[in-house]
């Protein structure tokens, strides 16, 4: 009988003990702290931002014995950016380091900023390019992260392809086929398309890999200044919206959409001759094309410098070692170590100062056919407009504009149709 | 009723000690007292932890959710919320995403359960014979139930991709052109009916498998004596005497389509799979509720389709419970 009881109270107990359990939070840590003379920082980082891959955090950790860096990398952006937002809503859960994708970068800045350190100011940060830098500053000068790369664009291309087709090869050439203006591209393609003896290869893998390039190299997009949606009728958006419904009407794309399936197997397979390509998709495309097509792939400059994507660094308040936190950031997106990372995988750097160093103003790449991408991203960074007005949903508005685009591409709706779709799903979205 | 020591059987305290002191008698009234609590309490001592789990986990959320969706709230910022009473409900009727995600989410199901449960009878029949190595094949038909969605549903993916899906090839080798599985509607819709039916139909099988194994022997032996073949077994006597099974594994199998949503998320990938493809052409309940939750970041919205399913969920318990009295009346 007495063990019935204590059987009882025993499972009593436990029920509540799992309540309670659940109720207590743990106080907003983030995971890194202070023991026994060590100092670990956790970073949160999603994609291939680099610092892990090439070896960077090991070489910290050389230099600072004392620092032990724990750094989770997400594959996703979306699925990291979605598991972020739910840990800045719950205070618990983050990293001292957090990853910022710039479609998000106003989003945090504008809702989020009291959970971010200031970095303005900080020791050694004042070699950013000064745009780079405005996109993570609030409105009274608060800066919650620091850049990592930017994504100056270029048209990645297939000398062999081009060759089948009749169209020029050599890299300069080849850009003075659309030298000023993306309407060209999209005629070059036509070209292409009526010589290429491969019916089975089409001329760009997606039409908004064109229209991503169109739209960034503006300053607007889809807000202005005051964070109005202006994509409804901002000329820029209109004219990107326009040609790429163009190319997929006529039939110049492989129907994929960037970085989903299906476009890997069509870069190791070669069922694209062209892609529009910022700095950081070169380590991408060498990856999965493959040895078999080194040397066949070649960089040409684009029509209009623009830049797609790119990356910063924020340090979390709830931090018990901010100041650790803060150095390292410093050190990770210090120019040697920016310029380091366009050595090892092509990710550009946003430090003005990288942008002047040797290794990145001579850098070649084997496998893109030996191309000047130090020259050529260089070149097109410049013409990068000086201010750019990003808005909160950026990042979700541009999946919903490629989403607008595959149903032309690949579901024959017509682009008036698509774009009353896309129209209703921002609503939707952003409203 | 329990039947307690210290009381005599008309019902009078027992007596007291001889030397009269009282203490004894506390004591045995103390002892009784814990002695009830330990018949009437501890059973429901023993029930207590799923109840108070399920009040954690299921009944507050249930209300937190509830209260949510008559708010606008974002994820971002939870703890702003401005009360906007049944319009998230209103605008929901009116979502023309709505409708189109509950008919996918029905003809999906549909043509993911009804193949699924015929396949788990034929494959229950099939087992139900005597034959070699019978734990085996068992075991096996329970194996694609114990992989985890997101392996299949990425393994799934890859043999249905249009370029170089081995699917594609298999149809190319027959002379069928490549199909594009994720932007046709229907190609689409049985792909990822292909991939339920493959996790569950094992599963399904062994439960019809265990309830035919409870058949008398005699049912058939009387049958094959009156003449009656394999197949009018099957029929006569299989089916009515796991009939109660069936519309068991009828009801699990409502409430898993209501709830489809892994399967879809990752046949899509990306922001194609949140949306239930480019053109909402396979976006069932679970993926629209996913999409404002988690795209949208619009926690209302999200918390109003959650609800939406819940009521669904009881509309069809309900139609099924008035067919189940209909028929049960007529037999």
């Amino acid at each position: 009988m007495s063990r019935t009881r204590a059987v009882a109270a025993v499972s009593v107990v436990s029920a509540l003990g799992l309540v309670v359990g659940c109720g207590s939070s743990d106080g907003g840590g983030t995971g890194g702290g202070k023991k026994d003379g060590k100092v670990t920082i956790t970073m949160g980082l999603f994609g291939v931002m680099g610092f892990k891959e090439t070896g960077l955090l090991d070489k910290y950790m050389k230099e600072h014995p004392d620092v032990v860096i724990k750094a989770d990398v997400a594959g996703d952006e979306q699925t990291y950016y979605t598991a972020l937002q739910t840990h800045l809503a719950a205070g618990s859960g983050l990293k001292d380091i957090q990853g910022i994708e710039i479609g998000r970068a106003k989003e945090l800045s504008d809702t989020q900023q009291d959970k971010f350190v200031d970095l303005a100011g900080a020791a050694g940060t004042d070699h950013f390019l000064p745009w780079k830098q405005s996109q993570v500053t609030t409105e009274d000068k608060k800066v919650i992260g620091l850049g990592t790369d930017i994504g100056p664009m270029a048209v990645c291309y297939r000398k062999d392809l081009f060759e089948q087709a009749g169209l020029p090869t050599d890299r300069d050439e080849v850009a003075k086929l659309w030298e000023g203006d993306w309407s060209k591209y999209v005629d070059a393609g036509k070209k292409f398309k009526q010589k290429s003896k491969a019916d089975k290869v089409a001329f760009m893998d997606s039409s908004s890999g064109l229209f991503n390039a169109m739209i960034y190299g503006d300053s607007q997009q889809f807000y202005d200044k005051q964070g109005e949606l202006i994509y409804g009728t901002n000329p820029v958006v209109k004219n990107a919206w326009k040609l790429a419904s163009e190319a997929a009407t006529s039939d110049l794309t492989a129907k994929l959409r960037q970085f989903q399936p299906g476009w890997d197997p069509g870069l190791a397979n070669s069922t694209f001759a062209t892609t529009v390509c910022p700095a950081w998709m070169l380590a991408h495309i060498s990856e999965k094309a493959g040895p078999a097509n080194k040397g066949k792939w070649d960089v040409a400059k684009a029509p209009k410098g623009a830049n797609w994507g790119g990356s910063f660094l924020g340090v979390m308040e709830k931090s018990p070692v901010k100041k650790e936190a803060q150095e390292l950031v410093a050190w990770l997106t210090a120019p040697e170590q920016q310029a380091y990372l366009f050595e090892k995988i092509g990710n550009f750097p946003s430090s003005q100062k990288a942008l002047e160093m040797p290794e990145v103003v001579d850098a070649k790449s084997d496998y893109f056919a030996g191309a000047p991408i130090g020259q050529i991203f260089g070149d097109a960074a410049k013409e990068i407009p000086d201010e750019q007005v990003l808005g909160r949903k950026d990042g979700t508005i541009k999946d919903i504009f490629s989403q607008g685009l595959t149903l032309i591409e690949a579901q024959n709706k017509t682009p008036d149709e698509a774009w009353k779709t896309t129209d209703k799903r921002i609503e939707k979205a952003a409203g | 009723m329990a039947i307690s020591t210290s009381t005599s059987p008309d019902g009078a305290p027992a007596a007291a000690p001889p030397d009269g002191t009282g203490t004894g008698a506390e004591r045995q009234r103390r002892r009784t007292l814990l002695h009830r609590l330990d018949l009437h309490g501890a059973p429901y001592a023993f029930v207590a932890p799923f109840f108070v789990v399920f009040a954690a986990f299921s009944f507050y959320p249930l209300i937190y959710t509830s209260w949510i969706s008559l708010h606008r709230v974002e994820l971002s910022t939870l703890n702003v919320m401005e009360w906007v009473g049944f319009d998230n409900y209103t605008a929901l009727w009116e979502d023309d995403r709505f409708w189109n995600a509950l008919l996918n989410t029905i003809t999906i199901g549909v043509l993911s359960t009804v193949p699924q449960l015929m396949m788990a009878l034929g494959l229950a029949h099939l087992l139900n014979y005597q034959l070699r190595g019978s734990t085996f094949f068992r075991v096996a038909a329970l194996t694609p139930y114990a992989t985890s969605v997101g392996a299949a549903a990425l393994v799934f993916t890859m043999l249905f991709e249009r370029d170089f899906g081995m699917i594609n090839w298999m149809l190319s080798l027959v002379g069928i052109d490549n199909i594009d599985f994720e932007n046709n509607k229907w190609a689409a819709q049985t792909a990822i009916s292909t991939i339920v039916i493959w996790r569950w139909t094992g599963y399904n099988a062994l439960l019809y498998l265990a309830a035919m194994q409870a058949i008398p022997r005699d049912r058939y032996e009387a049958a094959a004596i009156d003449g009656a073949s394999r197949w009018q077994q099957f029929l006569k006597v299989t089916v009515p005497g796991i009939r109660a099974t069936i519309v068991f594994t009828i009801v699990l199998s409502t409430i898993g389509a209501t709830q489809l949503f892994g399967e879809p998320l990752i046949f899509g990938q990306g922001p194609n799979g949140i949306t239930g493809g480019a053109d909402n052409q396979y976006q069932t309940l679970g993926l629209l509720l996913y999409e404002e939750g988690w795209k949208n970041y619009q926690m209302g919205r999200a918390a109003t389709v959650a609800w939406a399913m819940f009521l669904l969920l009881i509309v069809v318990f309900a139609v099924q419970q008035v067919v189940k009295r209909v028929l049960a009346r007529r037999a």
